[in-house]
C-alpha cells in the first residue's frame, strides 16, 4: 500500500489564489486600457507597453541577479499591474528613457528593496511617478490634448481639468470654471467634446468605475476604501463649493484627475492598505481629506498620489490600533 | 423560508455531501475490536477487565477516570485478547482494550425494542435521574469534541440556562452522518431533545438545520408539531455554523464571551443531534454508548456510504467495504476536510467521535506551495472569531507568546477558515495553532503558580497564627 499523507487540518482549500486576485485587477483595468488607446493611440500604447515590459524586465533581473532566487516571480501579475498603473499615471507624450527610469524606481526602489511583493510599505507605481514628478517636473506635467491618435512626443499639449481648477482659485475667480468640460463628458471620457488633456488612465470614469464593478462582484476588494474616498471628497469639495463658487463644483471635483483611478485602483492595492474594514475607513477618509487639501491648498493641481503614499505610510499605525470586533464583544441583542 | 446566520466571519466549502441519500447500512463486526481508553476529552478510563474475560456487548470495561472522563463499553461479545498500546486518531500509541470477536450477545438490561419510549410516559425520570443514566451510559458528545455530556447537563451554578440548542448543522463538507441520523431516527432525536431539556430544566428547545438539507428541515418542521417546545432554525449554509459559539449566535443572537466563557454563560446548552440521540438510547433504552453513525466517503471511493459502526472497528475494514483505498496518494481523515484529523495508519479504531472516515486523493490531498504573504485581508474577514489570522500566525512563528495573548490567540476555534481562505495558502492556522497551544501552557503554569503562591501565604498566617 502507498504511504498515507498525514498533515494538519485544514484539508481543503477554497482554490483562491495570489495570480487569480492580481489578474482580476488586470482584467479590471482593461476598460480604462481601452479607452486610453481610443483618447491618446500611439502615445498610450507607447508609454503603457514599455512601462510593462519595463517593470517585467527589472522584477526578473533583479530577482535573479540581486536577490539570487531562484523562484521568478514575474508571471504572479503584480509587476503587470504596477506597470499598467505607472502607465496610467504619465501623460502620452513622455519620452521612453523616463519610462524606463519610472519603472526602476517603481519595482527596483518601490518594491524589490523591501524583498518583493508582499513587503513594499508603499505603492510601488506611485512611489514611481512621485519620483518622476520631482525630478521630470516639466515632462510629466505637459499632457497632450485627447484625440490625437497618431502622434506620441509630437502631440500638441493642453490644459486640464484640475489646471482650470487650480487657476480658477488662484486667480479667485470663478468664472474661469467655465472652461471645465461638462462632468457628463468626463464621466464617460468624449474627446470630441473638448474634454482636454489628463495622464493616460484618468479621461474616462464610465471605464474605471467597471473595472471597480468588476472587482466587487469578484470580490477582489471590498467597497470600503473606494467609497470613503469618495464620499470624503464629495462632502468637503461640496462644502468648499457652496461656501466659495472660486472651487469646482463636487462631481467635476471626483471625476478630474486621478480620482477615481487612485481611490479604485492604487488605493485599494493589498500591501499597502489596512487591513480591517474599520482601518479602511479612516485610511480612505484621510485620503480623501489629504487630496483636496494638496489639490486646493497646495501648489501641485494634483494631489492623489501624495495622499494615497501618506497614508500608506499610516497603514502600520492603523493596523496596530483598528482591530477587528473580536466575537463576544458584540452587543447582545 | 427566513433563514439565521452568525454574524462575524465564516468561508463557503464545496459541499461534496456525496453520500447524502446513501441509505445507512450496518456495519459487519470486526474479528478484533480495539476500544482506546480514551475516547473523551479529560482523563482517560480506567480498564476493569483482563485478558481471557468474556464481555458481551455493553460490558462495562473501563470506568470513568476522573470527575471529567467517562465509562467505556465493549461494543462486541468475546474475549479480552489484551490490554495494549494502539494508534489511535490522534497519531499517538494510547492505551487500548483489544476483544476477539464471539458471535454477537447483548447484556440483557439493554431493551433493543424498536418502541419509541416518550419521556411523558415516564415520569420518574427526575433531571437528577437523567443525569445518572447519562453519565452511567458513557455519553459524550457526537460532533466530534467528545466532552462528557453529562458534566454539559450540570451547568455550573453561577449560570443559569435558558435553552437547549440542538446542532444538526453538519458544516463540514463531506460527511452526511448526522443527515442520515436526522432521517432516520427524528422521533428519537425529539424525543431526546425533551430528556435534555428536562435534564437542564429549560422549556425551550431549538434544533439548527443548515439549508443545504432541505428534507430535513421539512421532516423536523412536521415532527415537531407534537413537540410544542422545540422549534426548528432553518440556518443559511456557511462555514463554521457546527461550531458550538457560532450555532449560538445563530440561533439565539447571543454571543458567548473569550474564554474561559462558556455557552451556557449565555444561557444555552449546545448538543448534538448525535447526542441527543445516544441520550434518547442510553435513557430510555439503557444502551450504552457503543455505537454510532460514520460517514464513509471520497470522491474516488467506489462505493461510498454511511454505517451504523461499533466502536473498535478499524477503519480498514470500513473503507475495504466501500472498495477500498483510490488508486493514488491519498489522505484518510478522521472527520472532515475542515477539521479532521488525517491518519497515518488505517488500523486506526471508529471511537465515539468518530463521525466520519473522508479519503482525499491525490491533488485534494496535498498542500499547494505558500507565497509570501499579499496582506489581502481576506483571512481578517473570514475568521468567525474576528481575530487577525495574518498577525497571529506571524506572532507565533516568531513566538512571541506575551502579544498573542494581547491579541486573543487562545479565541480561536482552530476551524481552518483562514487557511481556506489564503490565496498565498499559507500555513495559518499551523502555526496559530501552536502559539495557541503555548499560550496556553504559559497561562495554566501563572494559574498554577498563583495557586500555589496563595497557599505558600495561607500556610505562612497559619502559622503566623499559632
Amino acid at each position: 500500500m502507498a504511504n498515507l499523507i498525514v498533515s494538519l487540518s485544514p484539508h481543503a482549500h477554497g482554490n483562491d489564489s495570489v495570480e487569480r486576485n492580481m489578474y482580476g485587477v488586470i482584467i479590471a483595468l482593461i476598460p480604462a486600457l481601452i479607452v486610453s488607446f481610443l483618447y491618446f493611440g500611439v502615445g498610450s500604447a507607447i508609454v503603457c507597453g514599455t512601462s510593462v515590459i519595463a517593470c517585467l524586465f527589472f522584477e526578473w533581473a533583479i530577482t535573479k541577479f540581486l536577490l539570487k532566487r531562484e523562484k521568478s516571480t514575474i508571471l504572479d501579475g503584480s509587476a503587470i499591474i504596477t506597470g499598467i498603473l505607472l502607465g496610467f499615471n504619465m501623460p502620452s507624450n513622455l519620452p521612453i528613457w523616463i519610462i524606463i527610469i519610472g519603472a526602476l524606481v517603481a519595482i527596483g526602489v518601490g518594491k524589490m528593496t523591501f524583498g518583493g511583493l508582499g513587503n513594499n510599505p508603499f505603492n510601488p507605481a506611485l512611489v514611481g511617478r512621485a519620483f518622476l514628478l520631482v525630478s521630470f517636473p516639466a515632462q510629466m506635467t505637459t499632457w497632450p490634448e485627447a484625440g490625437q491618435l497618431a502622434s506620441y512626443t509630437d502631440a500638441t499639449t493642453g490644459a486640464t481639468p484640475l489646471a482650470i481648477m487650480k487657476d480658477a482659485i488662484k486667480s479667485g475667480d470663478a468664472s474661469v470654471l467655465n472652461k471645465l468640460p461638462d462632468s457628463l463628458d468626463m464621466f464617460l471620457g468624449n474627446p470630441g467634446a473638448g474634454f482636454g488633456a489628463g495622464c493616460i488612465g484618468e479621461v474616462c470614469g464610465a471605464a474605471l468605475i467597471l473595472g471597480l464593478i468588476f472587482m466587487l462582484w469578484k470580490k477582489i476588494i471590498t467597497w470600503h476604501i473606494p467609497v470613503s474616498i469618495i464620499g470624503t471628497v464629495f462632502v468637503i469639495a461640496g462644502l468648499m463649493h457652496l461656501a466659495n463658487p472660486i472651487y469646482a463644483n463636487p462631481v467635476a471635483v471626483i471625476l478630474s484627475g486621478g480620482l477615481l483611478l487612485g481611490a479604485i485602483f492604487m488605493a485599494t492595492d493589498y500591501v499597502t492598505s489596512p487591513m480591517t474594514a474599520k482601518g479602511q475607513i479612516i485610511y480612505g477618509v484621510a485620503i480623501g481629506f489629504l487630496t483636496i487639501v494638496i489639490r486646493n491648498f497646495g501648489s501641485y493641481p494634483e494631489g492623489m498620489s501624495f495622499a494615497i503614499l501618506i497614508m500608506n505610510a499610516f497603514t502600520p499605525l492603523i493596523n496596530t490600533y483598528c482591530k477587528p470586533k473580536r466575537f463576544g464583544e458584540v452587543a447582545k441583542k | 423560508m427566513k433563514t439565521f446566520t452568525f454574524r462575524i466571519g465564516g468561508v463557503h466549502p464545496d459541499e461534496n455531501k456525496i453520500t447524502a441519500e446513501v441509505a445507512t447500512k450496518v456495519a459487519a463486526l470486526p474479528k478484533q475490536a480495539i476500544i482506546p481508553l480514551s475516547q473523551h476529552i479529560g482523563a482517560p478510563a480506567k480498564a476493569v477487565v483482563k485478558k481471557g474475560d468474556k464481555v458481551k456487548a455493553g460490558t462495562l470495561i473501563a470506568e470513568a477516570g476522573g470527575f471529567v472522563s467517562a465509562p467505556i463499553f465493549s461494543s462486541v461479545s468475546g474475549t479480552v485478547a489484551k490490554v495494549d498500546m494502539a494508534v489511535d486518531a490522534s497519531g499517538y500509541r494510547k492505551p487500548a482494550v483489544f476483544i476477539d470477536v464471539e458471535g454477537d450477545e447483548w447484556e440483557e438490561s439493554i431493551d433493543r425494542s424498536d418502541k419509541l419510549e416518550r419521556l411523558s410516559d415516564h415520569p420518574e425520570l427526575t433531571p437528577e435521574e437523567i443525569v445518572n443514566r447519562v453519565r452511567a451510559n458513557g455519553v459524550v458528545g457526537m460532533g466530534g469534541a467528545c466532552f462528557p455530556t453529562s458534566i454539559k447537563l450540570t451547568p455550573p451554578p453561577t449560570a443559569k440556562a435558558e435553552w437547549v440548542i440542538i446542532n444538526g448543522v453538519e458544516c463540514e463538507p463531506y460527511i452526511t452522518a448526522d443527515y442520515r441520523l436526522m432521517m432516520e431516527h427524528a422521533d428519537e432525536i425529539l424525543e431526546g431533545v425533551e430528556i435534555l431539556m428536562k435534564a437542564v430544566k429549560v422549556d425551550k428547545g431549538f434544533i439548527g438545520i443548515e439549508d443545504n438539507k432541505p428534507k430535513a428541515i421539512e421532516l423536523f418542521n412536521q415532527k415537531v408539531k407534537f413537540h410544542p417546545n422545540i422549534k426548528v432554525v432553518p440556518l443559511a449554509k456557511k462555514y463554521p455554523q457546527g461550531g458550538e459559539k457560532q450555532l449560538v449566535d445563530a440561533v439565539v443572537r447571543r454571543q458567548v464571551p473569550a474564554p474561559p466563557a462558556i455557552p451556557v454563560n449565555v444561557g444555552a446548552v449546545v448538543q448534538n443531534v448525535g447526542t441527543a440521540f445516544a441520550v434518547y438510547e442510553a435513557v430510555m433504552k439503557n444502551k450504552p454508548l457503543f455505537e454510532r453513525y460514520v460517514t464513509v466517503t471520497g470522491k474516488k471511493l467506489a462505493n461510498p456510504g454511511n454505517f451504523i459502526v461499533r466502536m473498535g472497528t478499524p477503519m480498514k475494514q470500513l473503507i475495504e467495504a466501500c472498495g477500498g483505498l483510490p488508486e493514488g496518494d491519498n489522505k484518510i481523515l478522521a472527520g472532515g476536510p475542515m477539521m479532521g484529523k488525517a491518519l497515518p495508519t488505517v488500523d486506526v479504531p471508529v471511537v465515539k467521535g468518530t463521525n466520519s472516515v473522508t479519503i482525499l486523493t491525490d491533488d485534494d490531498a496535498k498542500r499547494k506551495e505558500p507565497n509570501p504573504c499579499i496582506r489581502c485581508a481576506k483571512c481578517v474577514s473570514a475568521c468567525p472569531m474576528g481575530l487577525e489570522p495574518f498577525l497571529l500566525a506571524t506572532l507565533s512563528a516568531h513566538k512571541d507568546w506575551e502579544r498573542d495573548e494581547k491579541e486573543d490567540i487562545v479565541s480561536c476555534i482552530e476551524c481552518g477558515s483562514c487557511q481556506f481562505t489564503c490565496p498565498a495558502h499559507r500555513p495559518l492556522l499551523d502555526n496559530i495553532r501552536t502559539g495557541k497551544q503555548t499560550v496556553m501552557g504559559i497561562i495554566r503554569a501563572r494559574a498554577a503558580e498563583a495557586a500555589a503562591a496563595k497557599k505558600a501565604a495561607e500556610e505562612k498566617a497559619a502559622q503566623a497564627a499559632k
